[in-house]
């Protein structure tokens, strides 16, 4: 039992803190739609950070999954079906296609080159979304639609204008996706995508398809992604074109690289930094919050390369 | 027909002809050594064998199957395991983890997202077995990145020869290294060799390394082919003798 805690306390914090977090954020004077932001975008990039920390491949295109996710479930809801959990499947579904059919022409590429195609093809969505009007909203977003109770015929989930409940839906989901995650890094295929990020040429020569592996562990990062999006459509009932915009892969890579893309917990843990510093600062010094955590994202990077995680592992170490 | 049938190949780059018309054909269970001054053409001979360069004329065939357009990788699935000048391992892995992939891919389970519980034990047994043989049981759980030159260049060794490999190809095994650590790592290539009958090629500069450990040497240079012969008669030979001996003293 001892050995157990030891072994996970890490863990154990994170999901305390996790299951938690409504009432911690109301006692700090923060409020549970906060709390539902750093699950939310936490996912987002920790899904990112499949790729970018475990696999080691530079994705600056992943808002356009997180997008069609918030898409997917929005235009579902509004056009064809008033059902939550169909609008969530739709806006996996639609991330999930888009990314297997996009990974296997950028795949080939590696370093600043395989970032700069993922931000060609994240443009493309982005232009989409703000061109075709009639059925996107374009550059005003989509709008009415809202996210609706789910009824599972033995009991009903209540989730409009319950935000504590919505929390608890979207923990429920980040839960599931964190531990198909944790799971996959744990078995031999996802050794092999550390391998990969470790040294690509020794692990071409243990005889493995390097490209293809990439091709899944993208596959894997945008479905989630895409799930993190669809969730953040569905808090907001709303969704806005700049969620697609290359800006916003740029703030999940920061995320990931305050938190430590060398830890499994690193990016959420930047995430709730970012999403913390950004809802603080833009009430106290208004439009500059965005200097401010620039000052806190270049301290990090100067004085903690390994991000927060990276840091306090080797406090803990020592 | 040979193991490993090199038949007069060539490679030219531009006009630079880098390899000359070499041909060179290793028994099974053999240890060739390739040697050559600088610039003798080893490291481009080595890498058309491996397939990390197209042949501009000749032919290349293992165990009788001809490996035109087979691509490096796929050298390595059909049995030709090779390492590297530069040392290519995974530096924030332990050892063991460095091994344990190798094995699991050899397992064919690079694609599976779960362990089967009936492969867990005799896989790990494989990884304890190759640490062991190795000679790394006391660094297993050290980062490779940390390691001496030597023991890293262990660990890749061990690398290949989890693949089970059928040959394995050597690229200077023993470049950069002190006497020691020189002297560890050509003992442990001889022991591979000695116990399992390993057919290994390994490019080498160092010659006292080669005299001690090959069955056969090819001698190198300016892209063609000098000698080949015993160390012995590779040591008698006056052609290596004022080529490459007398270049070196």
């Amino acid at each position: 039992m001892q050995a157990f805690v030891k072994q996970n306390a890490l863990n154990i914090v994170i999901w305390a803190l996790l299951l938690t977090m409504p009432f911690l954020m109301n006692a700090v004077g923060g409020y549970t739609q906060l709390g539902t932001q750093v699950v939310v975008l936490g996912l987002a990039a920790m899904a990112l950070n499949f790729l970018l920390g475990h696999t080691g491949v530079l994705s600056f295109g992943h808002a356009a999954y997180f997008g069609l996710g918030a898409y997917g479930v929005g235009l579902t809801i509004r056009y064809f079906e008033q059902s939550t959990l169909l609008g969530l499947l739709a806006g996996v579904v639609l991330g999930a296609v888009a990314a297997a059919v996009i990974g296997p022409l950028i795949v080939r590429r590696r370093g600043v080159y395989f970032a700069m195609v993922t931000i060609a093809f994240g443009q493309v969505f982005y232009f989409i979304a703000v061109r075709w009007n009639k059925v996107t909203g374009g550059d005003d977003g989509l709008t009415n639609w809202a996210r609706h109770d789910i009824n599972l015929g033995f009991t009903k989930i209540t989730l409009v204008n319950e935000p504590i409940h919505f929390y608890y839906f979207a923990l429920f989901f980040f839960a599931v996706a964190v531990a198909i995650m944790a799971a996959i890094l744990r078995s031999p295929f996802g050794r092999v995508l550390l391998a990969i990020r470790e040294n690509e040429r020794r692990t071409r020569f243990l005889g493995i398809n390097v490209n293809f592996h990439i091709w899944a562990s993208w596959l894997i990062s945008c479905t989630f992604m895409a799930l993190a999006g669809a969730l953040f459509a569905l808090q907001n009932n709303f969704v806005d074109p700049h969620s697609l915009y290359w800006t916003q892969s740029g703030i999940f890579v920061i995320m990931c690289v305050l938190g430590g893309m060398r830890s499994f917990w690193g990016p959420l843990v930047g995430a709730a930094i970012y999403v913390v510093l950004q809802d603080y600062l833009s009430s106290v010094v208004s439009d500059y919050w965005q200097f401010f955590v620039g000052l806190v994202f270049v301290a990090v990077v100067l004085f903690f390369p390994r991000g927060f995680m990276g840091a306090l592992r080797r406090r803990t170490a020592e | 027909m040979s193991f490993l049938d090199v038949d007069n190949v060539s490679k030219h780059f531009g006009s630079l002809i880098a390899v000359d018309g070499v041909s060179m054909k290793v028994e099974k269970g053999e240890c060739r050594a390739v040697i050559g001054p600088n610039g003798a053409g080893k490291t481009t001979f080595f890498n058309l064998i491996t397939g990390m360069l197209p042949l501009t004329t000749g032919r290349v065939a293992l165990d009788g199957q001809d490996l035109a357009g087979i691509d490096p990788s796929q050298r390595v699935k059909m049995g030709m395991a090779r390492t590297f000048q530069i040392t290519e391992i995974f530096p924030e892995m332990t050892v063991r983890e460095n091994i344990r992939i190798p094995v699991e891919v050899q397992a064919g389970l690079h694609m599976s997202t779960r362990m089967p519980a009936h492969l867990r034990g005799p896989l790990n047994e494989r990884v304890d077995q190759l640490i062991e043989e190795g000679g790394l049981t006391r660094i297993a759980n050290r980062y490779a990145g940390e390691l001496s030159h030597g023991d890293q260049r262990a660990c890749e060794i061990m690398m290949a020869l989890a693949l089970n490999p059928r040959i394995l190809l050597l690229d200077e095994p023993t470049a950069g290294m002190g006497d020691d650590e020189t002297y560890a790592v050509a003992r442990l290539i001889k022991r591979i060799h000695r116990e399992s009958h390993m057919t290994i090629v390994l490019v080498e500069h160092d010659m006292r390394v080669v005299f001690n450990l090959a069955d056969k040497i090819t001698v190198l240079a300016e892209g063609r082919p000098l000698a080949e012969g015993t160390p012995a008669e590779i040591t008698a030979n006056e052609k290596v003798q004022s080529a490459y001996l007398g270049g070196e003293a």
